[in-house]
This record gives structure tokens, sequence and C-alpha cells, in this order.
């Protein structure tokens, strides 16, 4: 029984609405950043001395295409961006792509380090506090999470900081070390050194997301097994297993995936922060030095790559939410 | 004789923090095997607590205080949780209320199945499978093979609830533990339902214990009954013997209380043996109050025209308008309802007859045709002031009385609110008063207006939902399920204050139901609908006594035989 394409309810439908709805981000948030040439100060004035006299001005103007009608230059920029080019950054004049293509795998490494500490971690203690609600374990996970939550990032990486680098001894303060290149990418994650230098970073950074991660699952725990069907399955005499992992944590993941796909972006967005106090080389800690420099160009496409990464982690979760909820998919059979 | 269930002075208690609540209080009965024992009573009675509590699912804090549950000749009360649970399914099958929620939505109707088979029966999957389409198919599911793949959102309610049985006898039990298996159904799935359980239990030799609020049921198909009220078994014995001649007094009154679809009564009968139940409502001189003045009716004969009205609504989504499906929910449905009228609506659920009151009261827009309020035509945009005039002098009362009151507001501004968003009193001062007024009309203590919602009973708060429609000074009131979310006991009372409410204030009425009986004893005249059209209009007795159409004919045919114990 094939669903015709274009109906709602095929998946074919759902994912071409979606990336439409995807384009139409993009297109707005390509539009702002280009605002930031027109709006974030004159980048000819952080490019020349003090002393550059008003000729050479003009000519750095016209290199850039400064003079151009607003539109003319709109154009020129999403032409570019299409193609991938971002244009040089003022202060480093090395093209933007090829400087976020370089630092883009330790800020990928470290983000997928923290996602799979926030994911894992909260997941098991969020169904082990919603099981077992009233044991002491879970009071004391429950009153620790708060401190993860109320907690900023910074003070927690310079807690941890504190207490494994300087104090125990145990691991590196700072930097990204054991960085081996694979195949055009330079990863850490081969070798003691690089696990030793990204752990610190990874757990600061995911600490937040997990905490919230673990309340929503406990929540959502708590509220599926009242339910009439987990009642139900426990009168049909199922074990325990069963109707814990079996059908109460698949109800509780539903939302679950929702904040947890928008939380990676967060992820993204937060390592900024954790970039900074652990000195990570990757494109958040790039972003914070092109804003003191006003460096437009990376600072425009720092901003286009996030919303892509947001846009893309949202496509794939609305994916999973079809291939697991199938009240979702409705119309199948 | 053995029973295959003995219950033996069970009592269960609820610890608060008032105190301890007797949920039960040393209630004994009895399940032979192929027989279906009726346990009826209204909410709160404790019908469902002693259903819980031979399963051991007892919510906590509750708890057996005391007695003992015998099951196949062993104590199954004392019994471990995993020892129980090795009983659960395996032995005694349970089937809850409402099918929407019992089932995982996010797991095959198949996979459900067969975890069941496998976990009870300790059966391989293949075999799982194959016992899976024998269990739907002694069910009545039709093409069992081709459902096991699907999800519980594809089935109807009628068939969700026949998945639901399937699943309960996966274990093969000796005894079914039924918790109110038709309420949330229509009254011809109720039917289907209700004979699926008993001949189930004539071919398998099941004990069958059906817990319900509702006496049609149990004279349906209960071989004996037995009755709560309070915690406490006030009588049991067959279920002709109790139902024609009852020796309590609560099970009388209970019993009269259920309205007759035979003949009209001036007013329902109420059960007096509850404690209070029947506040007097004192409505004097209500011509000259507040209440009365302000009348556009007297000068209409007819309150609400409805010409060739039709709406849609999308049920399939689509980039072009030929794949598009549309649901036609009120089809080309004209009615006349006069002033001072009673005007029944009666149909199952998904006839249209509750979006067609939502449609008369403005909530939705309509497609297609005409409503007219007192001559005056309401869809018009050119005159939107007078609409909203005329669109006060409609007021609705809705099914759940939980849900359509604002939680977080005092009785008092609930009923004020109308009264000060019209500005339809001079003062402060004069708003108490007709708010105390009104709280008084609808039968309630003066005292609750300074009170919350949730400290009402589901019969008080229909009562303020009534006072805070009233507080619009409505000539047309438009009430959808008033009481079908309410007991019999507290139903008769709702249905009696908005009988006098009616005749004291000249109110227009359109009642809609899908109970017959009740909607015999209120309106005047009757309007049937099935699929979003209108089958036939007649007059309440004619409709009754000679239903013309033949979807009416069906309707009344599945009215519970309550000639069985009407003497």
């Amino acid at each position: 029984m094939m669903a015709p394409l274009l109906l709602e309810g095929s998946m074919f439908y759902f994912i071409l609405n979606r990336l439409a709805q995807a384009l139409l981000v993009m297109a707005v948030v390509s539009a702002i950043s280009f605002s930031l040439f027109n709006f974030v100060g004159d980048p000819v004035n952080n490019m020349v001395g003090q002393d550059a006299t008003r000729e050479q001005r003009i000519e750095i103007r016209q290199q850039l295409g400064l003079d151009d009608p607003i539109l003319v230059q709109y154009q020129r920029f999403m032409l570019n961006v299409a193609q991938g080019d971002f244009g040089l950054s003022y202060r480093i004049k090395q093209p933007v792509s090829q400087l976020i293509l370089e630092r883009l795998p330790a800020t990928l490494e470290l983000v997928f380090a923290s996602a799979v500490i926030a994911v894992l971690i909260g997941i098991v203690l969020g169904v082990y506090t919603g099981i077992r609600r009233y044991s002491w374990v879970s009071k004391i996970i429950m009153s620790v999470s708060l401190i993860g939550v109320s907690l900023p990032t910074f003070i927690i990486g310079i807690g941890l900081i504190y207490l494994f680098a300087v104090h125990l001894r145990w691991l590196p303060s700072s930097g990204r070390a054991g960085v081996i290149e694979l195949g055009g990418w330079k990863t850490s994650l081969l070798t003691i050194d690089g696990w030793r230098s990204i752990i610190l970073p990874a757990v600061t950074l995911s600490l937040f997301q997990l905490t919230m991660i673990l309340r929503l699952v406990r929540a959502e725990m708590l509220e599926v097994m009242r339910s009439d069907y987990i009642k139900f399955a426990r009168a049909r005499g199922l074990a325990n297993r069963a109707i814990h992992f079996g059908h109460a944590l698949r109800n509780t993941l539903v939302p679950v995936i929702t904040i947890i796909g928008l939380n990676i972006g967060g992820l993204i967005a937060y390592s900024v922060i954790t970039e900074t106090v652990f000195q990570w080389p990757g494109t958040g800690l790039m972003f914070i030095q092109a804003v003191d420099f006003v460096d437009v160009p990376i600072m425009a496409a720092y901003l286009i790559f996030v919303a892509l990464l947001f846009v893309v982690i949202n496509l794939i979760v609305d994916i999973l939410y079809f291939v697991v909820d199938p009240r979702i998919r409705r119309g199948g059979s | 004789m053995t029973n295959l269930l003995e219950i033996n002075n069970l009592s269960v208690d609820f610890p608060s923090r008032r105190g301890q609540v007797s949920a039960v209080k040393k209630v004994s009965i009895g399940v032979a095997k192929g027989e279906v024992l009726g346990l009826v009573g209204e909410s709160g009675a404790g019908k469902s607590t002693v259903g819980n509590s031979v399963i051991n699912l007892l919510e906590p804090p509750g708890h057996i205080s005391g007695g003992e549950i015998i099951f196949d000749g062993m104590r199954i009360d004392q019994l471990s949780n995993e020892e129980m649970r090795k009983i659960r399914g395996a032995k005694i099958g349970t089937i809850f209320q409402d099918p929407q929620t019992s089932l995982n939505p996010l797991m095959t109707i198949g996979k459900q199945l067969s975890e069941t088979l496998i976990e009870t029966l300790r059966i391989s999957g293949a075999s799982a499978r194959e016992k899976s389409i024998e269990l739907l198919e002694s069910v009545g599911i039709p093409y069992p093979e081709t459902r096991l793949d699907a999800y519980p959102h594809q089935f109807s309610g009628g068939m969700r609830q026949r998945v639901v049985i399937a699943l309960a006898l996966a274990g093969d039990p000796d005894l079914i533990i039924a918790d109110e298996p038709t309420t949330a159904l229509d009254v011809s799935i109720q039917k289907q339902i209700l004979d699926l359980i008993k001949s189930l239990c004539k071919q398998r030799n099941l004990g069958v214990i059906i817990v319900t609020h509702d006496i049609g049921v149990i004279a349906e198909i209960a071989d004996r009954v037995a009755v709560m009220y309070n915690g406490q078994l006030v009588e049991q014995g067959k279920v002709t013997q109790v139902l024609q001649k009852p020796k309590h007094d609560y099970t009388k009154s209970l019993i009269s209380a259920v309205p007759s679809g035979d003949q009209k009564l001036n007013r329902f009968t109420v059960v007096d043996y509850i404690d209070g139940s029947e506040e007097k409502v004192s409505m004097k001189n209500v011509g000259d109050h507040w209440l009365s003045k302000n009348k556009t009716s007297k000068t209409h004969d007819i309150a609400v025209l409805v010409k060739n009205l039709s709406i849609e609504f999308s049920i399939k989504k689509a980039l072009f308008r030929k794949n598009r499906i549309f649901l036609k929910a009120v089809d080309d449905v004209s009615i006349e309802i006069m002033t001072g009228e009673s005007f029944g609506l009666v149909g199952e659920s998904g006839s249209g007859k509750s979006t067609l009151a939502r449609l008369i009261a403005g909530l939705y827009k309509p497609k297609s045709g005409d409503i007219q309020i007192f001559g005056h035509n309401v869809l018009q945009k050119s005159e939107k002031t007078k609409t909203s005039l005329i669109r006060r002098k409609m007021q609705m009362i809705f099914q759940d009385p939980y849900s359509s009151l604002n939680s977080r507001m005092t009785v008092e501004d609930i009923v004020s609110e109308p009264i000060r968003f019209h500005r339809s009193t001079g003062n402060a001062i004069e708003t108490a008063t007709v708010v105390r007024d009104l709280i008084s009309f609808v039968g309630m203590p003066s005292t609750s207006l300074k009170k919350y919602p949730h400290e009402f009973s589901g019969g008080q708060r229909q009562r303020i939902s009534i006072a805070r429609a009233l507080a619009s000074r409505p000539e047309i009131l438009i009430c959808d399920e008033p009481t079908s979310a309410l007991d019999v006991s507290v139903q008769a009372n709702i249905l009696n204050l908005l009988k006098d409410l009616q005749e004291e204030l000249n109110l227009t009425m359109l009642f809609i139901s899908h109970d017959l009986p009740v909607i015999r004893q209120m309106c005047d005249r009757v309007a049937v609908m099935q699929n979003g059209r209108i089958c036939e209009i007649a007059e309440t007795d004619k409709l009754f006594d000679h239903p013309k159409h033949e979807y009416s004919k069906h309707l009344l045919g599945l009215m519970p035989r309550m000639d069985l114990f009407r003497l």
C-alpha cells in the first residue's frame, strides 16, 4: 500500500515541508549576518593604521566593494556564501571558510563528547530517579542536579580546573593536546593526551544539558508511569523490566528527543564560553577573538554556520520524531 | 458451590493527612466460573477499589487493612509482588475503562499481544504470533493477520476495546475484572462489547466481574449483582431479584433515578437516600428579578433559525486541493427552535451534534448557510455590535465540569465575571447581590462564594457552571451533554434544576445528549443526527413511540432494557 508521495503523512512530503522551512530560516539568518557588514562599525578603520591617507582608505573600500549599492553587495554576498566563500578575514587576511574548517574538528569533537555525556548520563539518571522516586540516592541526585542547573558554565569550568588541574594535577588545565591528522580531520580522540585534555571541557560543557535532560526524563517518566497503559501492562503480568524499558522509556523519549535536539544546538552556542575558559582552539574561541577585532566576515560566517547546524539538527530531530511516534505518520496503512 | 473468587470482609484504607479514609468496608462477594457479577455503585462507592485490590494494584498509599481474598482455593491478598505478578494476566485478566489510554501508543498491537503471551504462557515468538491472530479473531477483529502491525491509533474506539479484551484474555485467565468497560463507548458499540464479554464468559467458562455505575449495563449482562454505597456492600443477589425487588433503600432509589425512556414524567426521580442531595431551589418573584429584565425574546416566536448550515474539517492536508480530504461534520442542516422550547439533539459520537451546537454558539465559522437568532442574522459582518449583543443572549453549559471552570478563581469571581464584563448591573453592591441570588437559585449555599472549584463535587461544579451561564442573562441555553460526566443521582438533580430554571425564566434550550431517556424527559422536540445530517425531527413522544427514520429506530433499539426492572 503505497501512499501517494505528496500526501501529508508520507515521509517525503514531511521532509520536503521541513526543508522548505529550513531554507526560509537560512535566508533570514544570512540576511541578518549580511547586515552585520553595514551596521557593526567601519571595517576599514580596523584594517588600516591611524596614519593611513584618505586615498588608501578609499582604495580599500573599493577593493572590498563597500561603495556598491546595498542590494548589489547582498547579491554578491549570497552568491559567494552559496559557494562556501565567506570572504577574507579582516584581521588574519585568510579565507574565512578555510579558518572555520580548520577549527571545526576541535569544536565538533568537544560538542560530540559532551552530547554523549549529557545524553547517556542524563537519561540513565533520569530513568533511575523516575522509577525509584523515593530512594535516598534519587534525592541526592536531584539535589546535586540543582547545582548543574543553577551554576554558570564558566564558574563550573574554573572550579574543575582548580580541582583537577591545579590541586590534584590529574588533567591539563587548558588547550588541546595529542592531535593527530586523519585524512584532513585533526582529531584528538585517538591519543591518551587528547582524551585527557578533552575531559574537563567536555564535562563542563555537558553539565547544564545533562541536568536538563535528567530532570526532563524524570518528569516525563513520572508522568508516563501514572498512565493507564502502564497500569494495564502491570495488570497483564508483564515484568518490571519490560514495563520500565519496553513501555515507559520509549514514551518518555518522544518529548525528550525534541529537547535534546535543541540542546545540542545549545551546546555549540555555549561552547563559546567553555572554549574561552579552557583555551580550546575551536570555532567558539575564534568567534570571541573575531568579536574583539570586529572581524565581520568571521562573525557573519559563524552566525550562518551555527544557524545551519541548528537547522540540520532540527531536521534530524523531526525525522527521528517521525520514526519514534507512529501517530505522526498518519495515512500509512 | 465453591466460588472461583471469594472475597471475605475486605477492607481497604487510604491513609491521608486528615486520618484514615476507609474506601472499602468489610465487603464480601464471590464469583463462580461462567458467571458475570455486576458490581454497581456511584463514583466514590469503592467499587473500583475492590477490583484493584484483587489484582493487588491499589494506588499507594492505599492498602488492604482487613479480610481475605481467595482465588481458586488460594489466598492471594498476602502474596508478594513477584508472586502476584504471575497471577496477573495468567490467572486474572483486567479490562480498563478507556481503550484510548490503556494501550501503549508507540507499540503495534501485535507486539503488545505477543509480549504478553510470551510472558504469561512462556511460548516462543513464532507461536505467539499465531496465538495473537487467534485471539484477535476470537474478539471479533476482522482480518487479524493484517492488523497485527497496526498501532492503537489506527483502530476505532470499539475495536480498540476489543484489542484490550484480547490482551486481557492472552494469558488464558480464569477470571476477568472489567472496570467500566463500556463507559467511554457509544451505545451501539457498548452493546457489541457487552455481548462479546458475555459470550466469552460462557465459551471459556470464565468468571467475570463487571464494575460499573450504569444500571443499564448490569441489566444487560450480569447474572448476579452487588450494590455498593459509600464503601459498603448494601445488597447482593440475582440480577432480576435485585433490580425488580430491591430490598435496600439505596438500591431502590438508585434504580428509580435511572431516567426512563418509556414514558414522560414531570420530574426526574431523585435518589433521596443520599443525604442532602436535593437542595430546595427557591425562586420566588423571579419575574421581578434582575434576571428577567432586558428580554428580547418576547417579540420573536423563533429563537434560533438554522438554514442549510454546513462545515467541513480537513482531515488530510495536501499540497493540491484535489488530494485533500474533508470531513463534513455538519452537512446541510436546517432547524428551527421556538422561543421557550426545549429542543433535543441526539446522535452517537461523531454525528456532529456538538459541532452544530458550537456553530450556533459562534465558536466555529460555518462554510455555508445561515444562522438567525431572534430574527437577526448573526453571520453578517456588517452588524457586529448588534451581533455581540445577541450572542450574549446565548450561553453554553459544557460537559466536563472539571475543566470548564477556572481553578484559580473563586466561585464569586467566576459568576460575577460576565456581569462585570457586560456592565449589566449599576454598581458593585448590586453585582454582589445578584451573584448571591444566582448561587442560591442553583441550590448552592452562599458560603460557597469564597471557595475555589476544586472544593466542590462534579454535580456542584455543574451548578456553578449554570450560575455562570445565567449571569449573562441568557435567553437561550445550549447544554452540551451537561450530565454525562455525572452520577445518576446527581444527574437527576441537575436536570431538575435546568427544568425549573427553564420554566421560571422561560428559557429556550438546546439540549444535546447521547442518552435517549434523558432526552425524552427533557425535551419537547428532538432532532436525530447521523454523520452530520439530520435524519428526523419530531415531537419527543412521537419519535419515541413511532420513529420514522431507520436510524432513529436503530438508536431506540439500543436503549438498555429498562423493562427488566420497571414494574
